[in-house]
Order: C-alpha cells, then structure tokens, then sequence
C-alpha cells in the first residue's frame, strides 16, 4: 500500500489500460470466433435453415418442436443422469490418485506417468477398447464376471455379466467407465495444485498438533478448494458435451431404445443428419443456458467453501 | 504356550503403541500404503493397456478367441508393419504434431496473458468481462460449431487448417481461467516490490508471473495439446484430403473400410499414435515437480 506515491487516478488509470492490453488478444478472438457465431446461431434457431435455402425466419417453431419431441427429452435425461454418475465419482477418483502421488511415493514419475496413459489415448480408440473389453461374448470383462460368480464359476451364483452398451440399464456405467479411465487431465490439475500448498502451513499445521486427516481437510482442502470448483463446474459442461464416444459406439442411433441417446449426439444428428439446422441450433441454445444455469448454481452454493488467498490476505 | 504368546502379544502391543507415535514411522507407513495403492491402482487402470497390446499382436482369429489368448501365440510384429504402412501414417503424424503444438505454444501464451490482467490488475468493469469469459467457459462449442463452418466455408478455408489453428490462438476460457485460479494464489507483495523498482506491468508479467505459474502453465500446455492432438470433430468436418489428415482421421480408417473392425491393426495403430502425447508427457513432468517454487513466499 506504501506504492501509493503517485495521484491514485493516475495510477489506477494505468493500471486499468494495462489490463486492457493484457486482454486485447482474447478480446479479438471473443468477438470474432464466439460472440459473433455464438449470436449467429440464435438467429438460425429461429430459422428454418437446411443449408442448401436460405434461412427462413419462423419464431419459436424449433423451440416447440422440441418441447413436444419425446427424443429431445430422452437426451436431456441420458445427459443429466451421465453427468450425476461420472462428475462426482471422477473428482474423487482422480483426488484421490493425486493424493496419493503426492506422497513420498518412490519411482514418482513412472506412477504418474502410468495413471496418465489412458487419458491421452485417442477417444475413438479408447472407445472401441471398451466395446471390446464390455462385449457380453468375448469381452474380457465379462468373462471375468463369469469365471468367478458365473454359473460354473469359482463362486457358483449363476450371475450373468451385463450387456453393457446392450442394456439400457447398463450403457450409462459403460461410458461412465470410459470417462473414468480418463481421470488423468484433472489428476494432473490436483497434483499440480497438491503441490502448489506451501509446505509452510502443513509445518505450522503440525505443530499445531494436526495428524494427516486434519492437515488434509483443513489445510489442503481449503487451499485446493478452487481448483476443485473449476474442475467440477468444467466436468458438468465436458459431461453435457459428451459426442464421439457415443458415437463411435451407436453412430448416432442411441441404442438401445435411446438409452444412449446423449443430447449432443441428438444435436448432431439433427444438424447433419436431418439438416434440421434451426432445430439443432435451438438445440445448441438451450444447452448453453442449462449448462449456465447448473454452473451459476454451483458458483453460489460454493461462495462459502471456496478459499481464495490472496483475497482473504490472512494466511501470510 | 499360551503364556508364551501373550507376553509377546503384550510385549508387540507396545512396541506398535510406541512406533505409532513415532513420526517417522507414520510417514513410512503412509508411503507404504500409498505406494501400494499406487500399484494396485496401475494394474487396475493398465489392464486395458496391457489388453490391447496383446490384442495388436494377435492374428484377426486369436483376437476373436474364446476364452481369450493371454500371451498372443505367435507374436504378430507384422502387424505394426501393416498397420502403419496401409495408410501414409507418417504424414498423419506430422499433420497432427504442426496443429497440436501451433495450438499449444500460442494458446498458452495468450491465455496467460489474459489471466495475468483478470487476476491481478484492477480495472472498471472488470469482473463484468471476466463474466463473458466465464460464459465461453460454459458455451457448448455446438452453438459456434454452425455458424462457424459456414463462415470459414464463405473465407474459402476450408480443407486446410486455418478454422482449426487461427480461432484458438487467442486464448482459451477453459486456460485463462485455470491459470487466473493459480495466479490470484501468488502473493502481491512481489509485483508491488517490481512497481517501486519501476518496472512495466509486461515485465512484471512475463519476469515475475509466468516463471511462479510455471506448474500451471505446463499443466494447461499439456491440456492444450492432449486436446488439439485427440481431437476427432474439427479435422472431421473440415479436413478432406487424405494427405491432410490427422492420426485421428487416420486412425478412423481402420473402422471403416470392411465393415467388420480390425481389433489388431486398430489397437497396434492406437498404442503407436498414443506415443507422442506420452512422450511429451514424461519430459514435461519436470514443470510440476516444480509446484515448490510457488510457495517460494515462505522464505
């Protein structure tokens, strides 16, 4: 506070043009590739557009015909559903592993390395491995099922492996499975973050009598909160977005009877397929705003439990 | 016996009651039962890894067999050879390297420009803007995915890649707002110190900033590039020469052209295209262990 020799206008003015330059480069690329497009597909969600005619206006007609298409709400669903099982169970699975490494775990760059294989492995790939490993008949997975509680198992109970992407009970866990294996992103993001604590405030931490749960939910916790904020807020929007896994297992038909229906495979389909591209742009509209409305609840809920230091200025 | 068992059941008893206090033994047992985790994790999360690569080594009938080849009998290396020399996997790679890391260096740089001026620097109006960037954040790349094919299609861009690399070097929502979470964590009393010393805010930024978010900026580096190089849709929609392609594009052509997937060539195609990212990956991990110089404050 002692900079303050200057007229405070006068800085403050600095100040505030610096901040402009600084953004200037995002702000170009705002305008020209997000808010431009970004307004230019609310106009055709008001349109009739096939892409050979010109767009003709006709109001709100995509929007009611959504609301009265049993398929649209189908995919709402399959999303919303995905989302609640993968989000949360990624965010610990992926803490969790990142926890982990930050031990004094040796050979620390192999583990790392090894739990961050699969995320870099190509979707389309990723994805035809697991309809391999899933398959009901020579998949590996069910075979274990069936070698240890199938009927001639080790333990006899006559259980069956799932269909997996078959069953419309069991097509969500297959691609939550999928998203799973890739934890490795927000693992890297944990890690990079565990590792970001000063080592200052586990010491004081300690001396103050803390064992390892107590340092971890009151001194790690707190000063990784908003990194786990950004992370869950980016999973629901990654969730909601989920396309090529889908599609590479049922090539936009959501089988079976629409269980893996996921709303941007039907968007895809809609624009690409059906050249409804008025539909599908009404489609990508409402997406937007449900995915505005899940992440400005999630912000306001978490006000009170995320911890920014700087801000709060009490930690140094 | 009996007796004999007890005195040393009591006389362990203590013994644990006394190592349990003891620090050094708590911080060995926690390595431990991490460490082993850690392993049980790998082979848990490597079983499919291992799967494929028994699977690429396999003839098209082994990979169908049941109950499964576990070790593929005789090993087929050729299959490497086929996969790779069927389509010109070479110039896929080379395709997807010059896309990924234009992508990766630019799109850092400027989103950490960005989130320099979001997280440090006060301004009129500012959180208001940061509101748009946290709406990018939130905006579904399907609702710009139309209006900018057509765009790029009326520019004549299309079949190259200009509407892949020239719309993300301006920075990312997703990278700004990472690295901004990681820069309001750096004390002010730094760039305040380089103020009285007179130094610019772009000196400040590029001397005092970026070498504190070292951690982060490799961590959205490395996002950055996974993203661009595995990315299926954009080169889909606007790459159509062969010579273009991406591995992805590539890759997908082993789906394609018999109906009936090839399991073998696939995965011996997948686990080579997986190498670059992995090898990226490894030598960049450096920047992580890094993440000490951020508490550098404490000294």
């Amino acid at each position: 506070m002692a900079v303050r020799i200057l007229p405070k206008g006068r800085l403050s003015r600095r100040e505030a043009l610096w901040f402009w330059l600084f953004i200037s480069p995002w702000v170009f690329g705002y305008v020209v590739f997000t808010l431009g497009p970004t307004l230019g597909a609310l106009y055709l969600s008001f349109t009739h557009y096939d892409v050979i005619n010109p767009p003709r206006w006709v109001g709100l007609q995509n929007y009611g015909i959504l609301f009265h298409d049993f398929v649209f709400w189908q995919s709402l669903k399959v999303s919303a559903i995905y989302t609640a099982l993968s989000v949360p169970l990624g965010i610990v699975f992926s803490l969790f592993i990142a926890i982990l490494l930050n031990q004094k775990v040796p050979f620390l760059g192999v583990f790392r390395t090894l739990f961050f294989l699969p995320s870099v492995i190509p979707f389309v790939a990723a994805t035809l491995l697991f309809i391999w490993i899933l398959n009901p008949a020579f998949g590996i997975i069910d075979f274990f099922i069936r070698a240890f509680v199938g009927p001639n198992g080790l333990i006899p109970l006559g259980i069956d492996g799932p269909q997996w992407f078959q069953d419309p009970f069991w097509v969500i866990p297959a691609f939550t499975l999928i998203s799973l294996w890739g934890f490795g992103s927000s693992m890297l993001i944990y890690l990079s973050a565990l590792q970001g604590v000063p080592t200052a405030l586990y010491e004081a931490a300690t001396i103050d009598g803390a064992g390892y749960w107590k340092r971890f939910w009151h001194v790690t916790l707190p000063m990784i909160s908003p990194v786990l904020l950004f992370t869950f807020i980016t999973g629901i929007i990654g969730s909601f977005q989920t396309f090529t896994q889908a599609w590479v297992v049922n090539g936009g038909t959501g089988s079976p009877a629409y269980a893996s229906m996921f709303y941007v495979l039907y968007l895809f389909v809609n624009a690409f397929r059906n050249f409804a591209i008025g539909t599908a742009a009404a489609q990508a509209w409402i997406l937007f705003i449900v995915i505005l409305v899940l992440t400005i609840l999630a912000l306001w809920v978490s006000r009170r439990y995320v911890y920014y230091e700087s801000e709060e200025g009490g930690a140094f | 016996m009996a007796e004999l068992t007890e005195t040393q059941a009591y006389t362990g008893k203590r013994g644990v009651t006394g190592l349990w206090s003891n620090q050094k033994f708590q911080r060995g047992l926690i390595t431990a039962v991490a460490t082993f985790l850690c392993i049980l994790g790998v082979v848990v999360i490597m079983f499919p890894v291992a799967w494929m690569i028994s699977t690429s080594l396999k003839t098209e009938a082994a990979a169908l067999q049941f109950p499964p080849q576990w070790i593929p009998k005789p090993a087929v290396w050729h299959n490497y050879w086929v996969a790779l020399t069927s389509n010109p996997f070479g110039i896929y790679f080379k395709n997807s390297m010059l896309y990924a890391i234009t992508v990766m260096v630019l799109q850092t740089l400027s989103s950490a420009l960005a989130a320099y001026g979001f997280a440090k620097l006060r301004a009129p109006g500012k959180n208001l803007i940061f509101l748009f960037v946290l709406a990018t954040l939130m905006l579904p790349y399907e609702v710009t995915l139309i209006p900018q094919y057509v765009m790029f299609a009326k520019m004549g861009w299309l079949d190259s890649y200009k509407p892949l690399i020239i719309p993300q070097i301006f920075g990312a929502s997703y990278s700004i707002f990472l690295l901004r979470q990681f820069m309001r964590g750096i004390p002010r009393d730094y760039e305040e110190a380089a103020l009285i010393d007179g130094a610019s805010y772009f000196s400040i930024w590029w001397r005092i900033i970026l070498p504190l978010s070292m951690p982060a900026l490799g961590a959205v580096a490395i996002i950055t590039f996974m993203w661009h190089y595995n990315n299926f849709m954009g080169p889909l929609l606007y790459i159509n020469s062969r010579l273009l392609y991406p591995v992805q594009l590539g890759l997908q052509q082993f789906q394609a052209p018999h109906g009936g997937t090839e399991y073998n060539l696939l995965m011996a195609a997948s686990l080579v295209t997986i190498l670059p990212p992995v090898i990226v990956f490894y030598f960049a991990q450096r920047f992580f262990i890094q993440g000490i110089v951020i508490s550098g404050v404490k000294g």
